[in-house]
């Protein structure tokens, strides 16, 4: 299930730590699992909880404690805008309302194509770049005017 | 590229253009000299400490304990391992200063890293990276690489026998990891759920370790410090409150952003810094220090000067020096239900008080912004506030009780109207009665 890439990857995150504390590697191990397959299933949980000597349910702890794991298959993009105060004072909400609608989707929910997830964020910690969003959990895309949701999506779609 | 502007007095982010982050730009910023004078000097560890100390540098991340107390609480004679931790997990609702450090200026951290090891005699360190920051994160790898190709990090530093080497941990989405025992279960691989103090991370911190856990800011601070001494550091604030601090400023300004002012240096002059109000509108109130500081109204706040200190006189904190700042058109119990939210998503479940206290604290104000609030619902909330503040393990139960307390009490006329008349005072619309964000970001 995991490419030699991925445990390569895996590999030099265990490096950081001592020999006998594998398991502080479980946050970067399931990242890097999502990287490469999308969202986290059973199966792949449990071959990382192999792969580093945990009891499977301490992964699925783990899996289940940060958001930003996906716990199920989500659309190619996942956009996940702040609407926490500080965005939403200066249009965070608006960023949101206005993605809702040109998709045509709820929060949590994804678009029938399978293309985005639209998720509700919370602090990201660039609120002076309100409104945020992330894609993927790795793009932030800052001060988003309906005229860069609208350019942003136009890219996205066409991938 | 111009230079990014912080403000006259920017120490940490003084000369940076958003590209020289690298160490050879960072060099010639004066960067890692204060390492060199260290180890060519052979200056005793204690005085490193002493020196931060006499700086009066106190914690950036929210509490503001002095550094150079805290780095002194290791103990100096403990054979086994000891640990270093950054605490670069910023998720404070308005704090996004860390993030500009990591970016532009990645080095200055990783030099006060180094000098905070040398200081406590610690030869491993973890910077704990906010999840939400990817670039940020792969940045500060790339920086650790030339700072290890440098010689700075590893074996014998600098041709000494002293030893350090410095690994990036990138958080995943827990704001609670913020807190530095819910951190360190967390680089240990475990849910970040904060853990009884005593014991302090001094005595079993890490894999059961003494370990320091310091802000970002705190760390970046220090090389300065060690180059230009301790008192010209505390000269640039204020007794009690040394040097400059990086306000994060955002809601309804011209300019929002990060300003890098001296402590003492009065609410108004940051205000004017970031631009002043958005569209001339009137200043209703400002959360001084991160969304978990009590909220102060405008006439208050005009009057009070940004330094730990003043700002708890005034009956606030300085927290994180996250200014949230919210004109006349912002509807107070709509703001107050968005921080509940946050609270109550955020609680990480251990203790009762708050994973239920949290939920009642939103479904309330809920309520009460939705038009079904009832007369004896203020009472409530106060009710609710009081037994969570202080019943928790850790300070999230007071970070989700003191702002609604705070809200609550500084506007409760608007709470009552809600209740009452069962709509909105100021505005019906929502967090203010233009969509200020979309026309500021059309424009930009």
């Amino acid at each position: 299930m995991l490419s030699e890439q991925s445990k390569s990857r895996i590999d030099r995150e265990l490096s950081k730590y001592p020999v006998d504390q594998k398991q502080s590697a479980v946050m970067a191990a399931l990242a890097i699992a999502q990287d490469e397959h999308g969202w986290l299933s059973d199966e792949l949980m449990d071959e990382i909880a192999h792969y580093l000597g945990m009891p499977p349910i301490a992964v699925y702890e783990i899996a289940t404690f940060y958001n930003m794991y996906n716990l199920k298959p989500t659309g190619s993009h996942k956009v996940t805008v702040c609407t926490n105060l500080p965005c939403a004072l200066s249009g965070g909400v608006e960023a949101a309302e206005y993605l809702k609608s040109k998709l045509g989707v709820g929060f949590a929910e994804t678009t029938a194509d399978g293309k985005f997830t639209l998720k509700e964020g919370e602090c990201m910690g660039a609120c002076g770049d309100a409104p945020v969003l992330l894609v993927n959990n790795k793009r932030m895309c800052s001060f988003m005017s309906r005229e860069k949701l609208d350019r942003l999506i136009e890219e996205l779609s066409r991938k | 590229m111009s230079l990014l502007d912080y403000g006259p007095d920017a120490i940490i982010m003084a000369g940076l253009d958003g590209d020289n982050w690298r160490l050879k730009d960072y060099e010639k910023r004066r960067g890692y000299e204060a390492l060199r004078k260290i180890i060519g000097d052979k200056i005793p560890p204690e005085n490193v400490t002493n020196e931060v100390k006499k700086s009066a540098l106190r914690g950036r991340g929210g509490a503001g304990f002095p550094a150079g107390l805290k780095w002194s609480f290791m103990p100096r004679q403990y054979a086994g391992p000891k640990y270093l931790v950054c605490n670069s997990d910023e998720g404070e609702p308005g704090t996004f200063k860390d993030r500009d450090i990591l970016r532009y200026n990645p080095h200055i951290l990783i030099e006060g890293m180094i000098i905070a090891g040398y200081a406590m005699g610690i030869a491993v360190g973890y910077n704990y990276i906010h999840g939400e920051i990817w670039t940020e994160y792969e940045r500060f790898e790339e920086a650790l690489e030339e700072a290890r190709a440098a010689g700075y990090l590893g074996r014998n530093i600098l041709g000494s026998e002293f030893c350090f080497e410095l690994h990036a941990h990138h958080g995943f989405g827990a704001y609670i990891c913020g807190e530095e025992t819910a951190l360190l279960e967390s680089i240990e691989g475990k849910k970040g759920q904060p853990r009884y103090k005593p014991p302090f991370p001094a005595s079993y911190g890490l894999y059961g370790k003494p370990t320091t856990v310091n802000n970002t800011e705190t760390l970046a601070a220090v090389p300065y410090i060690l180059r230009e001494g301790g008192e010209a550091f505390l000269n640039m604030g204020r007794p009690n409150n040394g040097g400059t601090k990086i306000f994060s400023v955002s809601g309804h300004v011209e300019r929002p952003g990060n300003y890098e002012v001296r402590l003492g240096t009065p609410f108004a002059k940051l205000l004017e810094l970031a631009g002043g109000m958005r569209g001339g509108k009137k200043l209703k109130g400002v959360i001084p220090g991160g969304s978990s500081m009590p909220v102060l109204s405008a006439d208050v706040m005009m009057q009070t000067d940004l330094d730990y200190d003043s700002i708890a006189k005034a009956g606030s904190m300085l927290g994180s020096g996250a200014v949230i700042v919210m004109d006349e058109d912002t509807c107070m119990v709509k703001a107050a239900e968005r921080l509940a939210y946050f609270y109550f998503e955020e609680s990480c479940g251990q203790c009762t008080p708050c994973r239920e206290g949290t939920g009642w604290l939103y479904r309330v104000i809920h309520r009460i912004e939705h038009g079904q609030g009832r007369p004896e619902d203020l009472d409530l909330l106060l009710n609710l506030a009081d037994n969570i503040q202080g019943r928790t393990i850790c300070a999230l139960g007071d970070a989700a009780a003191m702002p609604v307390r705070a809200f609550v009490k500084t506007y409760r006329s608007e709470f009552e109207y809600h209740i009452e008349h069962k709509r909105c005072m100021v505005n019906p619309g929502g967090y203010s009665s233009r969509n200020p964000g979309l026309e500021l970001a059309a424009a930009e």
